[in-house]
């Protein structure tokens, strides 16, 4: 049974097949495609980790780790605090509206943080995840080469050069596009922050 | 009756023959034979450029072969990597030996398969009728560095560890999805015993397999084509009566016997860096893997191994992530097109223009400068430096229709040079 368009029975059928079987391919992938995701064994050593922060110096810097990032929380002084209003033209989102840069919405304010003092960042370049490293010396330190000579104090990528103030903004210039992330969090008491969920997650 | 020596020969060569013919009946192995060994016919006038495809296998066989042993003794985990590797270089038999043939043959696989490539930039090889030939080694190429990236997680070093990290950070700066892609790539939040687990799987199963394939139809289809040679001429348009090329040798005894004495060469040099020099001050086994992977610390200076240089040092030289990562990706993507960007009829750069010279020239020069920019730590200069050498780099391929279709090209002989 052939008709006018030369389109007959039997290629119907071989266009058939043969789309079938595409779409079984797709199907069959799924499950293979799916098995690259986070297992359940990951997501759940994912969960929420707790810092004690009570002994945290003035001008010290903690590091813990959650899902294998590095989180810095830093007790920033008064200096620190009042350095972070100097440079604020040399840096690219000041007030971290950028969405790409993901904050959490109490975040969002000069100090990015919840209480001024306290700092909690992931220690993780937004360029290409390395750990960046505490610079907190101020003006021409030892390793000015790398930082440059008006340095206002704060966190410096080894592995691409991207330079980041005490509040983790990043600087105009350098390879990263976002300022450090703030990972979710709050505080259970004074002396205790709860990081991987905040007050409005439900774990 | 005792038979005599000849005798014996001759039943044992009447059998031998008799066992060949029924193998031929079913199977083409003569055919075979004579197709890519005693009746393929090469360029009598390669020189040692020509060499670098060879051993390019040999070194794919000492991989293949010393990674099959190593398998037997890693232990593809978080716990038991760094450990496994330093128990073969300490406990097992002349595990130390089987490692370091194998680390070194990943530098020498590089070298190597750098140098075939130059070769065919110099003499035209992946012009028609070769382009097929040039887009499979280009395959070829972009596996041998997947498989060298998967490979180097595996001794769960700290670089090993920050090293994987850079490069799958790298998808993460696609728009919207690339986070995602990252997550999915690692199968967890960070490079994690899930990570190491499925790089293992790429390294050892998925990618060789690729390779060894990719290799043969590299080679079937050479030979489909026939080989160039440093004239660039088609030695398959003057043929002799019994339709040989007259300027061709066949491969085998010819080609193989002179190709034995540089392997030997090649193993001679290759040993020498194994016993001696396994670690080549840093730059085959980097010293930051000396100490297992830390998640907390990235070491203070990180350099992927020498070979992804060039690429790095483009990444870095870019103060934009998407950027800088569409850039390397353009860098790795634009030699396919070459056969189609060269628009100069004449392959051979004995007889082209100065301006392909010219251009080849400062292409080897770039590439090799960046190579050893993506070595050092980031400064101002160097962060400079980087961005002429790229943009050399690209004009080299961008800039090749033009230069290429203006040249004053020498005449070409008709039959290859002495």
């Amino acid at each position: 049974m052939t008709d006018s368009s030369g389109f007959t029975r039997r290629h119907f059928l071989t266009v058939a097949t043969a789309a079938t079987g595409v779409v079984g391919g797709i199907f069959t992938a799924v499950p293979f495609v799916a098995s690259f995701k986070p297992s359940a064994r990951a997501q759940a050593l994912g969960v929420p980790v707790e810092a004690d922060i009570s002994k945290l110096e003035p001008g010290a810097l903690l590091k813990l780790e959650w899902r294998g990032k590095a989180i810095y929380i830093v007790h920033r002084t008064d200096e620190m605090l009042s350095s972070l209003d100097r440079d604020v033209a040399r840096l690219r989102d000041p007030n971290s509206e950028d969405d790409g840069s993901k904050q959490p919405e109490y975040a969002k304010n000069p100090h990015r943080s919840i209480k001024p003092a306290f700092l909690v960042l992931e220690g993780v370049c937004t360029h290409l995840g390395c750990a960046p490293l505490a610079r907190f010396e101020v003006g021409p330190a030892a390793d000015a080469a790398e930082v440059g000579g008006d340095w206002p104090g704060g966190f410096f990528c080894p592995c691409h050069g991207s330079k980041f103030d005490l509040a983790g903004r990043v600087f105009s210039g350098v390879p990263a596009p976002y300022n450090l992330p703030v990972p979710p969090h709050r505080y259970v008491n004074d002396n205790t922050i709860v990081i991987g969920a905040d007050a409005g997650s439900s774990t | 009756m005792a038979s005599t020596e000849a005798d014996v020969f001759d039943r044992l060569g009447r059998r031998l023959g008799a066992l060949g013919a029924w193998i031929d009946a079913r199977f083409p192995m003569t055919k075979l034979i004579k197709e890519h060994a005693t009746e393929y016919y090469a360029s009598k006038n390669f020189n040692i450029w020509y060499a670098f495809g060879v051993l390019a296998t040999v070194v794919l066989v000492i991989q293949l072969v010393t990674g099959i042993f190593l398998t037997m003794s890693y232990k593809p985990s978080a716990e038991g990597a760094f450990a496994s590797v330093e128990y073969i270089m300490r406990d097992v038999e002349w595990g130390w030996l089987i490692r370091y043939l194998h680390s070194t043959g990943a530098s020498a696989f590089f070298i190597v398969i750098y140098l075939h490539m130059f070769r065919g930039l110099m003499y035209g090889s992946y012009k028609k009728p070769r382009e097929l030939v040039w887009l499979i080694g280009m395959a070829i190429y972009v596996c041998l560095m997947g498989e060298a990236f998967f490979g180097y997680l595996l001794p769960w070093g700290n670089m090993s560890y920050w090293g994987a990290q850079v490069i799958v950070s790298l998808f993460g700066a696609v728009p919207v999805v690339g986070e995602g892609i990252a997550e999915w790539i690692r199968g967890d939040f960070y490079i994690s015993d899930i990570t190491l687990n499925r790089f293992f799987a790429f390294h050892v199963v998925a990618v060789p397999l690729l390779l060894v394939l990719l290799v043969v139809v590299h080679i079937m289809a050479l030979h489909e084509v026939g080989s160039n040679n440093p004239d660039g001429i088609e030695i398959k348009e003057h043929k002799d009566a019994s339709g040989k090329p007259v300027d061709g040798v066949a491969f085998h005894p010819y080609h193989t016997s002179k190709d034995l004495v540089i392997i030997i060469v090649f193993l001679i040099i290759f040993a020498g860096v194994v016993f001696f020099a396994p670690e080549m001050g840093g730059y085959f086994l980097e010293h930051a893997n000396f100490e297992p992977a830390n998640t907390l610390a990235t070491p203070e200076h990180i350099a992927p191994v020498w070979y992804f240089t060039p690429f790095y040092a483009m990444l870095r030289a870019v103060p934009d992530k998407l950027l800088g990562v569409l850039l390397m990706a353009a860098a790795i993507i634009l030699p396919f097109f070459l056969p189609w960007l060269d628009r100069c009829r004449v392959k051979s750069i004995r007889y082209r223009s100065w301006v392909y010279k010219t251009a080849l020239g400062f292409f080897a020069v770039s590439f090799l400068a960046l190579g050893y920019l993506g070595l050092q730590v980031p400064t101002k200069l160097y962060t400079a430096l980087s961005a002429v050498f790229t943009a050399i780099y690209f004009a080299f391929f961008i800039l090749m229709p033009f230069y290429s279709s203006l040249e004053k090209t020498k005449p070409v002989p008709n039959r290859v040079s002495k």
